[in-house]
């Protein structure tokens, strides 16, 4: 297999999060793009691995995961914290500190 | 070698129009579901690429544990089950045209850079990606940062704690 076809498909999914970070106003429908995005780094990871045949990036995958999975425990905890205060999840109903 | 081209163009087309479906989908239950398609597609190509453990990982976290947080955050924030209309902003457009450009960018830096090279799927892979390797590279080179990040685990435990307890 090509080491593009993966790389490709990677850059795909990392610009559609890019696309949803930008697009989508529910907070939760943000955290999942940016998801999609960790998701597409991560397929990079394992391919360059793959590629030169040594573990580290399949190491350093994992270690990805991890942190998107700290991340999205603390993404929600914000997310209910800010639907609790304001009774909305969407994004640009935050606008306190705008002058 | 074409029986994992093929499989390969299979899993990345259902990831890609189940991607466009996360950013689309006027439903958020919907769009969550669809996120699971992408991770399981996700898994699928690890597992193409002999990284197995990293992909029983994909499923377990992921899969498993993250959709399920995603759902309760739906729930928590009682967000519109059914078809909904303004779960995009209005910037549409601009944010289109921003995720075309990066994609055509990435993919011509891509095309040049990396044109040509192939993955050789052979035995030595097979046997670089067992699951004994990843962990004694995980416990011996990696030790660390392996414990920097049970460390920081515990922090977003304590801390999502904090966040989200009423008092």
């Amino acid at each position: 297999m090509q080491l593009n076809q993966f790389l490709i498909l990677s850059a795909f999914l990392f610009c559609t999060g890019v696309y949803g970070v930008l697009a989508r106003r529910n907070a939760v429908l943000v955290l999942m793009s940016v998801e999609l995005m960790l998701n597409a780094v991560n397929i990079n990871l394992v391919a360059f691995s793959a590629f030169s045949n040594t573990v580290s990036g399949q190491v350093f995958a994992l270690f990805v995961i991890t942190v998107a999975a700290a991340e999205v425990g603390v993404g929600l905890a914000i997310v209910l914290l800010i639907y609790r205060n304001l009774a909305s999840p969407n994004l640009d109903t935050i606008d306190q500190l705008r002058g | 070698m074409l029986a994992q081209n093929v499989a390969f163009w299979v899993i990345a087309i259902v990831m890609g129009v189940a991607a466009i479906g996360v950013v689309r989908s006027r439903n958020i239950v919907h769009a969550a579901l669809f996120l699971v398609a992408v991770l399981a597609g996700a898994a699928a190509q690890y597992i193409l690429l002999a990284a197995e453990f990293v992909a029983w990982v994909q499923v377990l976290i992921y899969i498993g544990a993250v959709i399920v947080l995603f759902l309760f955050g739906i729930m928590l924030t009682r967000a519109p089950m059914g078809i909904e209309t303004d779960l995009d902003n209005d910037q549409r457009w601009p944010a289109l045209i921003v995720a075309a450009g990066l994609l055509a960018l990435l993919v011509v830096l891509l095309l040049d850079a990396f044109g040509g090279r192939m993955i050789g799927l052979d035995d030595e892979l097979l046997a670089t990606g067992r699951t004994s390797n990843v962990g004694s590279s995980l416990f011996r080179q990696y030790a660390v940062p392996f414990e920097v990040v049970s460390m920081l685990i515990l922090a977003a435990l304590v801390g999502s704690v904090a966040l989200a307890r009423r008092d």
